[in-house]
């Protein structure tokens, strides 16, 4: 069939305009996370921006949600800290009905049930939650917006995310590389690793940089670190 | 989707001590299917000089054969090699004349200039904007993943063989974090008295 | 048989050979790619003695830092230099047509070129492509009749004035002149101004950073360009190596091609005399 607007463009008439609603914004920021036998480390950048202007320079993108469990997220702010709020009530709720705080994969799969409820008006934000499991294993788990959840050993997030992933792979996950032994990383790589890959998703992603915080998750409890980025 | 998208592909260039590393995978697809696992998407130009032309492969092989026409001619009325750079200036040219109906590939250069013996790397955008680093270039439909890996990995002044263990893994794990990338690499190292291909072993899925 | 005799001989300007195709993608839902845009902030100010330039160095594909340090001073004669904003391609390209079109100008009329000259040939170049070559340019020079700045955009209007900032960052670096511009700056103040307004944009827009380049022209004597003038962000140190062992990458099969390394005979070659390109 003859469509006006394509073949005669001239001719088009202009007609109903549909007004879109955009709720959503990208502010940027990323997040890596590595789990080894005893700890789990978890860091985010602190630049908190949209389209090419900076919010602030100094924005914790890390929530610890109890002593074992510390949770990334990036994307749309507002969502996240609406997210976050609603995730600590329930936590404190569960503390309240069981007496006790509840374990990262209890916070996982809460979670993951939390970002499914709002299936077709999603959370716009990648998740990255990172702690101690019931076993006192470090763990870390990965979402996508909409409540998809996979436990794994490393994962990168966020702006940066496609930059960061493939040398944890390599790096963490000893991947493509022949003649070495497969052991547990120390936590002391798995922290050079960390901001190894923040320096290079700094230079190249325009969203990542200032600083990162970065939180080490062992039985002993949650330490912080803050290390510096390039500004620009 | 973008059309550079369309067939996969990836190709990366390094910068070592008096010698130059130029890599890419063998895919050639058509969006998420794999058609070839034997699809060349860098070409020898001249003894030491090789181009890398990832993005949409129809595209990658017209250009291929026109540089090569140009080449030719050049060497023919000037009787003698063409060197990196002035290649690279031919090919921005050839590729802005097009700045309102462009081939769609997004090209790397490396080679080792056959008078000075400088190693010398540059990428383009599809309309011909040159860039040329002191480190590395990344083309294709990773670059994101090699950007990562190479700011990572790379150092300056390595030997050839210890470029080769870099490109190769920086390659090889950027590609398998692409779907439409991969399925085996090849990589030249070049220096000014040998060319050595190596065929990388990678995953296949 | 004749086109295997006579080789083809391109045209002058652009070919479109391709648009009908790349149409034809596009109706099948392939839109065009973007190409490397400098998200960029660059500046022009006159002070005392000229004029002064300058330009950050990032080179932007979407969100992804495509070049840490271009160049986007761009040299037009030996009086004026010109910073070029936009799609990347265009700036470098429209400079160096711009600038071989001077150069034969200057040889025919025996002169220095008026700086009014480049400006009328940029925005002539621009307004006749209609804002499709996406060069937004400050363009800076001494002539017989003093020091000017221009102000060209892609759509080819100009504008004439004593300090100017475009590109992404040019509200940050706005601000700075705004704030602290004044008639006859000395060459310091006039530098140390040009450098505060680019970290301004270095810093506050991510579309601009890495480092800072000058170009300072005088009235008399050579221009002088400060090629990373402040190296306003270093790289991070790197807490590990990642050098491998060799042999870490599996290798299926390898071949390798000798080179036949000739003593290679290069014969100097004597510059032709040409006078000199800023001669007063």
């Amino acid at each position: 069939m003859l469509n006006i607007e394509r073949n005669f463009p001239e001719y088009a008439v202009p007609g109903a305009k549909q007004v879109r609603f955009e709720p959503y914004a990208d502010n940027g920021g990323s997040v890596v996370a590595i789990a080894g036998e005893d700890y789990a480390v978890i860091g985010a950048d602190t630049r908190l921006s949209t389209g090419f202007s900076i919010y602030t320079r100094e924005q914790r993108k890390l929530f610890q949600l109890s002593e074992r469990t510390v949770l990334g997220a990036t994307g749309c702010w507002c969502d996240t800290l609406t997210l976050t709020r609603l995730l600590q009530a329930r936590m404190q709720m569960y503390r309240h009905e069981h007496n006790k705080s509840m374990s990262t994969p209890a916070v996982a799969q809460m979670l993951s049930t939390m970002l499914y409820y709002k299936r077709f008006f999603p959370y716009y934000i990648s998740n990255i939650l990172a702690g101690l499991d019931a076993d006192g294993k470090g763990c870390v788990f990965s979402y996508d917006p909409i409540g998809h959840c996979e436990r794994s050993n490393y994962r990168a997030g966020g702006s940066a995310g496609a930059q960061l992933q493939p040398l944890l792979d390599n790096q963490i996950g000893l991947k493509n590389m022949q003649n070495v032994t497969k052991e547990p990383i120390s936590k002391e790589k798995a922290l050079a690793t960390l901001k190894d890959v923040f320096i290079s998703a700094a230079e190249r992603d325009i969203y990542t940089g200032d600083s990162i915080y970065i939180m080490v998750i062992s039985a002993a409890g949650v330490q912080e670190e803050k290390f510096e980025l390039r500004k620009d | 989707m973008s059309i550079l998208a369309y067939n996969g592909g990836a190709v990366v260039a390094m910068k070592g001590k008096d010698c130059v590393a130029i890599a890419t995978d063998k895919r050639f697809g058509i969006q998420a299917q794999t058609v070839s696992t034997n699809f060349p998407k860098v070409f020898r130009m001249g003894p030491t000089l090789f181009v890398g032309l990832p993005g949409l492969a129809t595209d990658t092989q017209t250009v291929q054969q026109r540089l090569k026409f140009r080449l030719n001619l050049y060497e023919l009325k000037e009787n003698r090699l063409m060197g990196p750079k002035t290649f690279s200036a031919m090919l921005s040219n050839l590729l802005y004349e097009r700045r309102f109906g462009p081939y769609f590939i997004e090209p790397v250069i490396a080679g080792i200039d056959p008078y000075t013996q400088q190693p010398y790397i540059c990428n383009m955008d599809l309309i011909g904007c040159p860039n040329e680093p002191e480190d590395f270039v990344v083309s294709g439909t990773c670059s994101e993943q090699l950007y990562g890996m190479c700011e990572a990995l790379w150092e300056p002044d390595l030997t050839p063989d210890e470029l080769f263990e870099t490109i190769s893994q920086a390659l090889v794990n950027a590609a398998d974090r692409d779907a439409i990338s991969g399925w085996g690499a090849i990589v030249y190292i070049i220096e000014k008295d040998k060319i050595t291909e190596k065929h990388v072993k990678t995953r296949m899925d | 048989m004749t086109s295997v005799l006579i080789p083809e001989i391109s045209s002058p300007g652009f070919s479109f050979e391709n648009c009908q195709r790349n149409n034809l993608l596009l109706q099948k839902g392939f839109p065009a790619p973007k190409a490397v845009k400098t998200g960029t902030t660059i500046v022009g100010i006159i002070y005392a003695d000229g004029v002064i330039l300058g330009a950050d160095t990032r080179a932007t594909e979407n969100t992804v830092v495509s070049d840490k340090n271009c160049q986007k001073i761009h040299y037009l004669a030996g009086n004026m230099y010109c910073c070029g904003a936009g799609t990347a391609a265009d700036t470098e390209m429209t400079t160096l047509t711009v600038s071989s079109q001077l150069e034969l100008q200057r040889l025919h009329t025996g002169r220095t070129v008026p700086v009014a000259t480049a400006a009328t040939l940029l925005k002539r170049m621009l307004f006749r492509y209609q804002g499709y070559i996406g060069a937004a340019l400050v363009l800076g020079g001494v002539d017989r009749s003093g020091p000017h700045i221009y102000c060209i955009y892609p759509h080819g209007s100009v504008d004439k004035l004593p300090y100017a900032t475009m590109g992404s960052g040019s509200l940050a670096a706005m601000a700075v002149f705004e704030a602290n511009w004044k008639p006859n700056l000395t060459e310091e103040e006039g530098k140390k101004l040009v450098r505060d307004a680019i970290a301004a944009g270095i810093f506050n827009d991510l579309g601009s950073g890495s480092n800072v380049d000058l170009c300072v022209i005088r009235n008399v004597g050579p221009a002088q360009y400060l090629r990373t003038y402040e190296e306003a962000n270093v790289k991070g140190k790197k807490q590990g190596s990642y050098r491998y062992n060799i042999g870490t990458t599996a290798i299926l099969k390898q071949r390798v091609i000798p080179l036949e390394v000739e003593s290679a005979n290069v014969q100097p070659v004597q510059p032709m005399e040409v006078e000199a390109s800023a001669s007063h």
